[in-house]
């Protein structure tokens, strides 16, 4: 469903603040995977959604999603195939336009945009009908704007917008670590019954091991720009947050090491 | 203030409104500070004005004008979307250009219009007396402004514009070219600029170079002076606000200049104190009642 090839991504190159994000990193994932990515701060994680989404350019390397090369696509155009949550509640909505006129923007994702009604009739059924699963009572508040809501309620309301036209790849960056945390396992369980109910291919960031373990049927684990760890099926089933932080400190003990190595 | 005094400033601030209507959607709606505006208004005067000298069609004259308003409003959008100029530079740098090609379009710095056609001379005729054929027209061009813009700004591609001047990364992430909408719609603000000055010259019967200088205060002050006193709780309000703003901004001048004390050069220097006025109102209240 898509296929990275050896992406190199530096920001500021050839200034003294250049940073190497992405060091050559392949990966590849079957229509219906939901994986997990967990790392430490600067690992690479949001460059890696970000260059998928198409908010950079790679400086080379190749990206397929769905069979189409998007290498060098556009952001606008390539999300009509790629959907996003971001972890900020507030960028996934307009908090100017009312509710039903949030999910009639996101019901045209990747679509053409012309003089029809920008809120037919017809949507507010479903608008109602879909909002009502997120049992939050927005079903009744569709000429409320988005503004009003709690950042709960608007990244509930972002879940169903992405999702509204099924995406070829969901991109989750984050998402509830924003939230407190009675509302992060809400919506933590909508993103469960979305992605699995439809069967979505999905790339899921967390800081949260527990989830990344609990989630999903594949964790993939960054560290400085390259996927140190690819775990699923059974060995991902059997893995333990102790496992887990294990490899994470080997990983960065690794680095120490080297560290001392060269300043001793 | 004479009855003289009052249609004119009422006169004034309808044809004007129209032109606060286009700055309404560049600062308002796409929060994009244009001020292309001081070359746009003139540039729509001159097209117009050298259209009915050559024989064309007041009406069509007014459709030529609103081609070059949007045109002169792609350059400045192209420039901030494309090669990624500060908007306010960019759109210095179009109204500059616009100075010499008004100059060039109307082969010198004014063209007079009188004895020539306009577009009141069809409501003249039907035996309308002065002031009325003015009005009739400024209101009508207007109102039929105001129910194109609010319809457009309901449609799928008006809702995805109002969305670009609201949150740009997540329209962008829902599949809209961003930069297309900004050049659309920093355009069409200045088609209704262009208008807006194709109709003054025809009413004071002359295009003139130096007659967009000030456009941007007057656009501003008849926006934030309109949100102030009519408030901007739906859009349909707020733009409507912007016209009737464009009225009070016109009155209130008109009034104050009618004072022995001030001079007609005095104009601008009340314009800035007007709008910074109600910019700061809000702040001054709440600190007021704060204590």
């Amino acid at each position: 469903m898509i296929t990275l090839t050896d992406i190199v991504k530096y920001f500021h190159k050839g200034s003294v603040n250049e940073v190497f994000a992405l060091n050559k990193i392949s990966l590849h994932l079957e229509e219906g995977d939901f994986v997990t990515v967990i790392g430490s701060n600067g690992a690479g994680k949001s460059t890696l959604l970000n260059g998928i989404a198409g908010t950079f350019s790679p400086d080379s390397g190749k990206i397929e999603v769905d069979g189409s090369d998007v290498t060098r696509w556009p952001e606008y155009r390539r999300a009509a195939l790629v959907a996003r949550v971001f972890q900020d509640p507030l960028l996934g909505t307009c908090p100017a336009a009312t509710i039903e006129q949030n999910l009639a923007l996101a019901s045209l994702r990747g679509k053409r945009r012309g003089l029809g009604r920008g809120v037919k009739a017809a949507d507010r059924i479903r608008f109602r009908e879909e909002l009502s699963r997120l049992q939050l009572g927005l079903e009744d508040r569709l000429l409320d704007k988005v503004g009003l809501l709690s950042g709960g309620q608007r990244q509930a309301l972002t879940m169903l917008m992405a999702t509204a036209v099924r995406p070829k790849v969901l991109l989750l960056d984050e998402h509830i670590a924003a939230l407190d945390p009675k509302t992060a396992e809400q919506i933590l369980g909508l993103t469960k019954e979305i992605v699995e109910g439809q069967k979505l291919t999905t790339l899921m960031i967390t800081h949260n091991m527990n989830h990344a373990i609990t989630f999903g049927n594949r964790l993939i684990m960054l560290h400085q720009g390259r996927i140190l760890l690819d775990l699923s099926g059974e060995k991902k089933a059997g893995l333990t947050v102790k496992d887990l932080l294990e490899q994470f400190y080997h990983a960065q003990g690794e680095e120490l090491a080297t560290d001392s190595l060269l300043l001793g | 203030m004479t009855i003289y005094a009052f249609y004119a400033a009422l006169q004034q601030g309808l044809v004007y409104g129209i032109m606060a209507i286009g700055v309404y959607l560049t600062f308002r709606i796409l929060d994009f500070p244009d001020l292309t505006v001081d070359g746009s208004l003139p540039l729509g005067a001159a097209i117009s004005a050298v259209a009915i000298t050559s024989g064309v069609n007041p009406w069509l004259s007014l459709v030529l004008a609103m081609g070059g308003g949007f045109l002169a409003g792609m350059v400045t959008a192209v420039l901030t979307t494309r090669f990624h100029i500060l908007h306010l530079l960019a759109s210095i740098l179009t109204m500059t250009a616009l100075y010499s090609i008004n100059i060039r379009i109307m082969d010198g710095p004014n063209v007079a219009l009188l004895g020539r056609q306009t577009v009141f001379d069809g409501v003249r005729s039907l035996g309308f007396p002065s002031p009325w054929p003015e009005l009739i027209v400024f209101v009508g061009v207007s109102a039929v402004v105001l129910l194109l813009l609010i319809w457009f700004l309901t449609t799928e591609l008006g809702q995805a514009v109002l969305a670009t001047g609201d949150n740009p990364q997540m329209i962008r992430s829902l599949g809209v070219n961003t930069s297309f909408i900004i050049i659309l719609g920093v355009g069409l603000s200045n088609a209704l600029v262009a208008l807006s000055g194709a109709l003054v010259a025809q009413h004071q019967g002359a295009a003139d170079v130096s007659m967009g200088v000030g456009t941007i205060v007057a656009g501003l002050a008849s926006v934030i002076v309109g949100e102030t006193v009519f408030g901007d709780r739906t859009l349909a309000r707020a733009l409507l606000a912007a016209v009737l703003g464009s009225i009070l901004y016109r009155l209130a001048i008109g009034f104050a200049l009618g004072l022995a004390f001030f001079n007609p050069s005095d104009l601008n220097l009340l314009t800035s104190v007007l709008v910074v006025g109600a910019m700061i109102t809000p702040s001054l209240k709440r600190r007021l009642f704060q204590r």
